[in-house]
């Protein structure tokens, strides 16, 4: 069952995009946990007077699902603005990968939450409200 | 390069295995249990399968039953067992934290239907079970002691000898899970106080879909599958004579070329060991530690690399030829990594990071060195791409 991934998912598990760090991020999240097996962490530079998300930088540890989702996740979101990014549902995400395996479902759920914190990190910093996050049950 | 080191998962029927199968599909296809003398030639099959199994265990051929599987060998020892000792009143199991879940899943449906009370030992840091645990485990309620001989994924063999030296003068019976072991381990069922013994012939070059249970003379656990007289009337069923045939055969091969099997795997096992010891950093080596190679299954091999996920290691070698299996909980249906990585004491992300190679026939000198060339990379890249491996590494 592992094996069950669409062409999407393997194309962005083998060559992810953004795959490292920011060192000067505007904005930091992380999700998830050592225990369950999946950690995700996105790195943000945004651009303060557009609030346009400019570079997009994630770590994953865990399954391919993992991290085709952070991978795909970045993607959608580069360019875009902080409220538009704030609207990127997981769904989406797995959406945009073709699909993933109803277990692996979460992945894309932690992607959302990485991007969410991050998000919230950046707005924190610059003086705006958080927004309250979303807890999924899966 | 194709690289098949999942033989733990199962091995291909071997060629002279499916030669001596194939007369009993289409040409000899009697039933055994007809009295025309068309079939004797089934019977006849069956008789010399079973003398077959029965002299690479040193039992006698009427101690040997053949089953579908197995885990249903296993199914039959532990439920057949605890139901016959209910009569005279025992209802306690005691087994391991780390059997495979034929053994475990069927203790906890005896647990939830019958009322067995079940003790699972702990094992230690290289998955050794203790023998005085097991001493201290026995009341007089016991039924059944049922100890794997190997572990099927970190390689461990118990100190089966010992635990049925000390069942058999306590007047208990010992069962042990033998799948992983009774293909490439020298086992003597008298010599080590056996009871009862679980086998299948998928994991030593026979075909899938047949097993065996050893039961001693004297013991007469309630029947499993009911139905008809075969097997003495001890298993119902027509019998799988192809299989029954293959599983002969093929454990006649592998008692055959045992030693030098075992001389050859584990050689090779040493050399990708140290050799990943070497070239991967932080890398640990799960089961019995490198020193102790006498009591690791002679083809295993069990990793755990912080930082990196099991799976993920799974996917980058299949993309380069090589298979290979995992404890993650990302190739299982559940959240969980493997029960038998926790009982060893890992903690959860190191059991996630876990990696197993099984060797066997289809390994060679070349493949070990292309799997010490190329995972030292894979590792490393995903590494690189890991926010727990960078935490690890400031942490030191």
């Amino acid at each position: 069952m592992a094996l069950d991934y669409s062409q999407k998912v393997m194309d962005h598990f083998i060559n992810p995009r953004n795959v490292g760090e920011i060192p000067d991020a505007d904005g930091i999240g992380e999700a998830g946990n050592p225990k369950c097996g999946d950690i995700m962490k996105i790195y943000l530079k945004v651009n303060p007077d557009t609030n346009i998300i400019e570079d997009v930088k994630f770590k994953t540890f865990g399954c391919a699902s993992a991290i085709a989702s952070s991978s795909m996740a970045t993607e959608l979101i580069k360019g875009r603005t902080i409220e538009d990014a704030w609207n990127l549902t997981n769904s989406a995400v797995a959406e945009a990968l073709d699909g993933l395996p109803p277990i692996k479902m979460h992945c894309s759920v932690l992607a959302e939450e990485a991007i969410h914190t991050a998000l919230n990190d950046y707005r924190q910093k610059h003086g705006m409200k958080t927004i309250p996050m979303e807890h999924h049950e899966e | 390069m194709f690289v098949y080191m999942d033989h733990t998962a199962t091995t291909p029927t071997s060629p002279e295995v499916l030669k001596a199968m194939m007369p009993y599909f289409s040409e000899n296809f009697g039933n055994p249990s007809s009295v025309y003398s068309f079939s004797r030639k089934s019977r006849a099959a069956i008789e010399k399968a079973r003398g077959q199994v029965a002299a690479a265990l040193n039992a006698d051929p009427s101690e040997i039953f053949f089953t579908g599987s197995g885990t249903e060998a296993d199914n039959w020892a532990l439920k057949g067992t605890l139901e016959k000792a209910k009569i005279a009143g025992k209802n306690h199991l005691i087994t391991t934290q780390i059997e495979h879940h034929a053994i475990l899943h069927t203790a906890e449906y005896l647990k939830k239907v019958e009322g067995v009370e079940v003790t699972y030992l702990p094992v230690d840091a290289e998955g050794f079970v203790s023998v005085e645990d097991v001493k201290n485990a026995i009341t007089d309620k016991t039924a059944l002691v049922s100890i794997m001989f190997a572990n099927n994924e970190v390689g461990t063999i118990e100190p089966v000898a010992e635990i049925g030296a000390l069942c058999r003068e306590k007047k208990i019976p010992f069962h042990t899970d033998a799948v992983q072991a009774a293909a490439h381990l020298d086992i003597d069922v008298k010599a080590m106080n056996i009871d009862m013994l679980s086998m299948s012939a998928h994991k030593m070059y026979g075909p899938k879909g047949v097993g065996a249970l050893y039961l001693r003379k004297g013991l007469r656990p309630e029947n499993f599958v009911h139905g008809g007289a075969q097997e003495k009337g001890r298993r119902a069923s027509t019998e799988n004579i192809a299989g029954i045939v293959g599983f002969g055969e093929a454990m006649e091969i592998f008692k055959s070329r045992l030693e030098e099997d075992k001389k050859i795997n584990s050689a090779r096992r040493d050399k990708l060991i140290a050799g990943l010891l070497q070239k991967i950093p932080h890398a640990k080596l799960n089961g019995p530690d490198i020193s102790k190679g006498d009591k690791r299954l002679p083809n295993n091999i069990n990793f755990s690399f912080i930082g990196v996920e099991g799976e993920t290691l799974l996917l980058d070698l299949d993309a380069k030829g090589i298979s290979a299996s995992t404890g993650s909980a990302c190739s299982s249906e559940s959240l969980d990594p493997s029960h038998v990585l926790l009982a060893l004491g890992l903690k959860h992300e190191m059991a996630h990071g876990s990696l197993r190679f099984t060797l066997g026939r289809l390994t060679t000198d070349e493949q070990i060195d292309y799997v010490l060339e190329v995972l030292p990379e894979i590792v490393a890249r995903r590494r690189e791409m890991s926010p727990l491996w960078e935490e690890y590494l400031k942490s030191r």
